[in-house]
């Protein structure tokens, strides 16, 4: 069925639709992963977004019910070159075709979505709407003008407070939206956890008597969470804290940095990163629109991305608390730097 | 960390003759390792015996030592010039052997030479299986059950602990020499035997077979401070069992799911980080289909040749990246060259589909055993870039020049499925064809995958395309409506290729294309997908919304490449298409090149002002010509690939600079070319064309034999022989009309005299010839597979000038504008003409660099208008140089099993060295010690077997040999006869007369070469053949010209001694 893309600037893009055919309006933002699609599509940080992948081949080796970042897709669209109708892989357990259907999300193949990326590097990110009807100007600015992303997190974080066993120390995680392979990380290190709604009272979490607090990743604007920095002024000097991605920027923001937004953002898993403190460089995962603009005065660079010298990590000067603006847990993505967690689990007392 | 600045001179070494497993790819990283170099301010030291190279050239190092690559030669260059370091990893596995040897004989200590990049012990880490295995076990990185084999016994002892069947692989070889997959005991032993001789160091792996795993490869590069990148990783299409080289490749890999392709990326670093590489490391890995289990196959501590397919699929340039990092540079140091804004030290991505094709010399050996196995057969390679997997799959196939522009093959379509089931279960080189007409016969996709290995994602887009092809056959052109043409162009199909499945004219669908507006578009290749913006203009066609190509205003000209390294036509294209490059910049011209070929030094982006990775079809490059819109196209540096789209681009007022079109026809139609030699007066060997049997054998009786035949338009003595009497004649003939009956046969009178060749730049009036070469051995040898000569030592100034009066009215006749290449007979003190090529050719490089003229830019120059007189080289002959080159030919028939060995006018070899010196016979030593002749300077012993026309011809050899203290065993004819000359000889059984025969004392290693003159070629039946066969597979030397015995007998006979030899820097002004 024929679709199209329209995008805030003006520009079209025809396509054919795929999975479930609803109009759909979201931020376009575009990742240059080669594998890793439907951990994509079912990260929570992504919440809110079309996203178009960079690879022209996606679907290839299908769906599988094991690599999930959460328990469903959280994109508002997927714009692909082509998707597979008939992948492979012996784990392969459904098309993505059918997965998209079956979780209501509307695909768009068929684009030239190398044009598209470079409109969006370009440009900037941007709104845009996949439809499958003439839309008239009006419609669309109206449309354009509904969305917004501001309760990202809450749609995405858990309802209710539960508990992972384990014999090791004890995490209590502020879930933002966080990527199952987080949980999945701490796991392997046999922690227990915690998983807290975003917008837990620090005394609820410090109650369960935490070794330390971990402040995921998640999507939107950090700026749109000032109940949860405050909140965190209050757990910050009391428990090791470290944070990944939307957990690095809410910790910026809780010791008086500030945030911007990126151009296009980072979307991919072939970012490489400097570690200050040892000045070797690793290949990361990354997910971000915003970024840690002023470091707050408190806090010390440890990492640093470069492609464009942004902030890519930092630490307390005196208190035990870290945080990185990539994904050590990877997923998509190389797993060069999943030594931060062991890191972690160490100082956590 | 900034470089290490106590690094001022650097040796590099070159990686010697094209070979099968070690081709083109290493002259371009070579020559990218030397850019490196000097760009940091680094004196560069490079020896390469290989003249057709292009790191051969002074402009690209500072010091050039065209001279054998071996330890003696090697360290005479190190002791002139001293360098303080050596770059090892550069030459492929030839010149990682010879820096393993020079650490070995403590050269590199007694000259205090460091190693940079990856040190010799890590080299010996990756390259010794038996470390390599415990390494492994040690990290926990899984390894395929194996155990390293020194002799017979062993092997077969262990396999059978392990069980059946086993692969076989030799310690040290290129391309997997000599190793295979035995099925039972006698396979073993036959494979095993052949490896154990050629290893380097009598080694030989018998592993587990994994036959029906995916095959990934991992192109990964470290710093000495420990950071790791990967590059690309590819994955083999072809299963684990049939080598990567001879594998269709596609990057990156279609059917790893993330955590597939992060498990092994992460396995590839952990390799790399404890070996401690630093540079560039190609790590191949084996992954079961079923499960996560993976295991790694080997990795190669060097740039390779999938380092450079990876560097042209990425345009990440490993080899320059590589280069840095041995100079002390970290990965965050250097800059990307493609975005200029981001650093070495990330990962590229792509937003294309990447395929490589092997390109095997099947097309010329008929004969041979074409299975594809664990033994590497191909000699090149072609690359495609597209959108999707089917448009690059396509592109492949038509960059193969195979004639095939669908999957459809009308032989192929007769054979029954039971018949292509067989087939496609021991694949060869044509597996794709048979298994896509089983599709097209309906037999099931998830069968084909089963049987064949190949993973039902691919087997699935072949089904496509088939299913396509056979919906095209039903239909008619005016049902071919707009979005289904779009459809098809998107994915691939050529006009050419619809056309014919519709039965139409080719222009039919091009205009129907054009009525629909549906043309190419061109994406840039940039490392990042889009992300950055970038500057690198290197582009492929694509049928998308929009196009990035910007088109300037400038004068511009476009050069066709070679495409793939083939036998008959190699390297010295390419080395030819990037002079001519070069020539235009300096006049400055906007440059752009079209090539296929991701080895070669003409597809780096950063030698043409543009790049177009696209087929060499006619439909391909007229796109470009169309988008581009260029002053004109140069096709004759490309050689034949180039050549034959003449016609077509004339017919559509596309201006070809140089000679015109017409023109190239009349040297190149036997008719119009004979038609033109009795215009001038000039003699060529009698001969006629026939198109039957009854026909050649009467115009045979008139000629008188032997008489040489060969099929008509022919590259590279394609099907040409010598038939010496009427039943040889029938034969041929009746070989030659089965395979195309329409075929015109050409016989020639064969004339045994001296071969002589001359390469010319013309500009329509005058001429200028570098320099006349000489063949040193008889006519009747392909001009590509003889030693030749320059300057010449046996012409006569009166022949000589018979020589430039010919080609001056030959040049002037076909007004060329450019190259031509010449070849003559002296006859009985006649000059005869035998070929003319109006394009530049295979002596070109070589002549270039001995000479001293700069025959492609010169002969650029010429071709926009500018006259020899005014270049500065005058005309006529230009002055021989002072040293004597010697070029001499280098063969890989001992990897391709049941191919003739003998020399003949089929050309055979695959490349060749040179030999510099100050007299003919040190030259030819050099050159025979550079080809890897093992010359055993006295009492030796040598197998003789003659045919009856030679021995006459024989007897004062073999008196010299015998004096020099070398004795004889020889069949029973030969022995008689030089017994009865006084020789005396030991008589050996023929194959027929039971054990131990000819063959059996072959293989025991008592010979130490063979002298045999063939009765008969290409049969592989016959005694003659089976002898040299098992003489190459058992590596002794082999020699079927008397002259080159001769040759080598007036060498040995003057005691050459190599600590006596000089060598020669060629960059010396």
């Amino acid at each position: 069925m024929e679709a199209t893309l329209i995008l805030e600037n003006g520009k079209i893009f025809k396509g054919n639709a795929f999975g479930y055919l609803k109009e759909s309006v979201g931020e376009v933002v575009f990742n240059t992963g080669m594998t890793g699609y439907q951990e994509v599509l079912t990260d929570p940080s992504y919440y809110g977004q079309i996203v178009t992948m960079t690879y022209p081949l996606v679907g290839n080796y299908g769906i599988n019910l094991e690599d999930m970042e959460s328990d469903s897709p959280k994109v508002k669209g997927f714009i692909v070159r082509e998707q597979s109708d008939k992948p492979n892989n012996f784990r392969c357990e459904m098309k993505l075709n059918g997965y998209l259907r079956q979780n209501k999300i509307i695909g768009l193949e068929g684009i030239d979505t190398r044009a598209l990326t470079k409109i969006l590097r370009n440009h900037g990110t941007m709104k845009g709407i996949i439809t499958l009807r003439d839309l008239s100007e009006s419609q669309i600015n109206h449309k354009f003008d509904a969305f917004h992303n501001k309760n990202a997190v809450d749609n995405v974080t858990t309802k209710e407070v539960y508990e992972i066993e384990g014999n090791n120390k004890h995490i209590a995680i502020l879930d933002f939206g966080i990527k199952k392979n987080i949980i999945r990380s701490f796991k392997k290190r046999n922690c227990k956890m915690t998983i807290f709604p975003a917008n837990s009272k620090p005394k609820d979490i410090l109650d369960k008597k935490p070794d330390a607090i971990f402040l995921s990743n998640g999507p939107g604007d950090p700026e749109d969470l000032p109940e949860v920095v405050e909140n965190l002024k209050q757990l910050v000097d009391k428990k090791p804290i470290l944070g990944i991605c939307l957990g690095h920027q809410l910790l910026a923001l809780c010791f008086g940095g500030t945030i911007k937004k990126l151009k296009y953002g980072h979307r991919g898993w072939n970012h490489p990163v400097k570690d200050l403190d040892t000045n070797k460089i690793y290949i990361t995962s990354q997910n971000h629109g915003y970024y840690v603009d002023k470091l707050p005065e408190e806090m010390i660079k440890t990492h640093l991305s470069l492609n464009d010298n942004t902030i890519e990590g930092m630490k307390h000067k005196k208190l035990p608390i870290y945080s990185v603006q990539f994904h050590p847990e990877a997923c998509p993505g190389p797993k060069d730097m999943d030594y931060i967690f062991d890191q972690f689990v160490k100082m956590a007392k | 960390m900034p470089k290490d600045n106590s690094i001022k001179k650097v040796l590099v070494i070159g990686s010697g003759p094209i070979v099968i497993g070690q081709a083109a790819e290493f002259d371009y990283s070579g020559t990218q390792a030397c850019q490196a170099l000097k760009e940091e301010g680094i004196e560069v030291v490079l020896i390469n015996s290989n003249p057709a190279t292009i790191m051969t050239d002074k402009e690209i190092a500072d010091k050039v030592y065209i001279e054998p690559l071996t330890v003696e030669f090697i360290e005479k260059v190190i002791k002139i010039e001293k360098p303080d370091s050596l770059l090892a990893g550069m030459g492929g596995q030839t010149g990682l052997n010879i820096a393993v040897e020079l650490e070995d004989k403590g050269i590199l200590d007694k000259y205090d030479i460091k190693v940079i990049g990856t040190s010799i012990e890590s080299i010996e880490k990756g390259e010794d299986r038996e470390s390599f295995r415990k390494l492994m076990e040690e990290i926990n990185q899984p390894v395929i059950e194996s155990k390293i084999v020194t002799e017979l016994n062993e092997g077969i002892s262990f396999a059978e602990e392990i069980g059946y069947p086993v692969v076989v692989r030799p310690a040290y070889t290129l391309g997997g020499t000599g190793g295979g997959i035995a099925d039972d005991k006698q396979e073993l032993v036959s494979i095993l035997a052949q490896g154990l001789q050629l290893s380097r160091v009598g080694q030989v792996l018998i592993e587990k077979s994994i036959k029906g795993w995916k095959e990934i490869e991992y192109e990964v590069m470290r710093d000495e401070y420990g950071n790791c990148i990967t590059v690309c990783n590819m994955e083999n299409i072809d299963p684990v069992g049939i080598h990567t080289g001879d594998s269709i490749v596609v990057a990156p890999s279609q059917t790893l799911s993330d955590k597939e392709y992060q498990m092994l990326r992460s396995a590839s670093i952990d390799i790399i980080n404890t070996i401690e590489i630093i540079g560039g490391c190609n790590v191949q890995l084996a992954l079961n289909p079923e499960s996560l289990e993976y295991a790694i196959i080997e990795i190669n501590p060097r740039v390779s040749r999938s380092s450079a397919l990876a560097s042209k699929a990425t345009g990440y340039p490993i080899a320059k990246v590589a280069t840095k990092l041995a100079l002390g540079y970290g990965l965050d140091e250097i800059k990307n060259r493609v975005t200029k804004k981001t650093f070495a030290c990330f990962e590229p991505t792509l937003d294309y589909v990447v395929i490589k094709i092997p390109k095997w010399p099947f097309d010329k050996f008929n004969d041979a055993n074409r299975a594809l196995g664990t033994k590497m057969m191909a000699t090149g390679e072609v690359m495609a870039i597209g959108s999707n997997f089917e448009s690059a799959f396509l592109k492949g196939i038509r960059s193969l020049e195979l004639g095939k522009n669908t999957l459809f093959d009308i032989d192929v379509s007769s054979k029954s499925l039971k018949e292509l089931k067989e087939r496609v279960k021991s694949p060869d080189d044509e597996r794709i064809f048979d298994l896509a007409e089983m599709l097209r016969k309906d037999y099931r996709v998830e069968k084909v995958s089963e049987i064949t290995g190949i993973d039902e994602f691919f087997i699935n887009k072949i089904n496509w395309i088939v299913k396509q092809e056979e919906k095209l056959k039903e239909t008619t052109l005016d049902k071919l409506d707009k979005n289904w043409l779009y459809k098809l162009k998107k994915r691939g199909f050529s006009d050419l290729g619809i056309a014919k499945l519709l039965d139409v004219d080719e222009n039919k669908v091009y205009n129907l294309r054009k009525k629909f507006n549906i043309l190419p578009k061109y994406k840039m290749v940039d490392t990042c997908a889009g992300e950055f913006e970038a500057l690198t203009p290197y582009y492929y066609s694509t049928y998308e919304e929009y196009d990035e190509v910007e088109v300037s205003d400038k004068k511009k000209v476009i050069v066709i490449g070679s495409g793939p390294i083939r036998i008959g036509q190699g390297i010295e294209f390419d080395y030819c298409s990037v002079h001519s490059i070069e020539a235009l910049k300096k006049l400055d011209i906007e440059t752009i090149i079209v090539n296929n070929n991701p080895e070669t030094v003409s597809t780096d982006f950063d030698i043409s002002d543009k790049l177009y990775f696209e087929p060499l079809t006619e439909e391909d490059v007229l796109s470009i010509v169309e988008k581009e819109k260029p002053q004109g196209v140069i096709l004759q540096f490309g050689g034949q690939t180039a050549i034959k789209l003449a016609k077509y681009l004339k017919e559509r007022n596309v201006t070809i600079l140089g000679t015109s079109c017409e023109n190239i026809d009349r040297a190149e139609d036997r008719e119009k070319f004979e038609e033109l030699l009795e215009k001038l007066n000039i003699i060529r060997p009698k001969g006629k064309a026939v198109l039957n049997i009854e026909k050649g054998i009467k115009e045979a009786r008139k000629l008188g034999y032997p008489v040489l035949v060969r099929p008509s338009y022919v590259l590279g003595g394609q099907g040409m022989e010598i038939t010496y009497n009427e039943e040889e004649l029938v034969r041929y003939l009746n070989k030659a009309f089965k395979h195309d009956e329409n075929n015109t046969v050409l016989l020639d009178k064969y004339l045994i005299g001296k071969e002589i060749e001359i390469d010319a730049i013309c500009d329509g009036e005058d001429i200028l010839i570098p320099g006349i070469m000489e063949h040193l051995e008889r006519a009747g040898i392909h001009s590509g597979d003889s030693i030749t000569i320059y300057p010449s030592i046996d012409i006569s100034n009166e022949i000589k000038n018979k020589i430039l009066d010919y080609t001056k009215k030959i040049a002037k006749e076909l007004n060329v504008l450019g190259m031509i290449n010449i070849q003559f007979i002296q006859y009985e003190n006649q000059l005869y003409v035998i070929e003319v090529n109006p394009r530049s050719s295979r002596t070109v490089p070589y002549i270039s660099k001995v000479s001293n003229v700069p025959v492609i830019e010169l002969a650029t120059r010429v071709m926009l208008g500018e006259k020899i007189e005014s270049l500065g080289y005058g005309k006529g002959i230009y002055k021989d140089s002072e040293l004597v080159s010697v070029k001499v030919p280098v063969f890989s028939t001992e990897k391709l099993s049941r191919v003739e060995v003998s020399l003949g006018p089929e050309m055979r070899s695959t490349g060749e060295v040179l030999g510099i010196d100050e007299t003919f016979e040190r030259a030819l030593y050099k050159g025979l010690v550079a080809s890897g002749k093992k010359i055993k300077k006295e009492s030796g012993k040598i197998l003789v077997t003659l045919n009856s026309h030679d021995k006459q011809d024989f007897s004062e050899t073999a008196k010299k040999l015998k004096k020099l203290g070398y004795e004889f065993i020889a069949t029973e004819g030969t022995s008689k006869y030089l017994n009865d000359i006084g020789i005396e000889s030991k008589s050996i059984k023929k194959i027929s007369e039971g054990v131990p025969n000819v063959l059996d004392i072959i293989r025991s290693g008592v010979i130490d070469f063979v002298i045999n003159t063939p009765t008969k070629g290409n049969d592989s039946k016959r005694d003659g053949f089976r002898i040299r066969r098992a003489a190459i597979e058992a590596s002794v030397d082999v020699f079927t010209s008397l002259d080159t015995i001769n040759a080598l007998v007036d060498i040995l006979d003057k005691k050459i001694i190599d600590s006596d030899l000089n060598v020669y820097d060629l960059a010396k002004e």
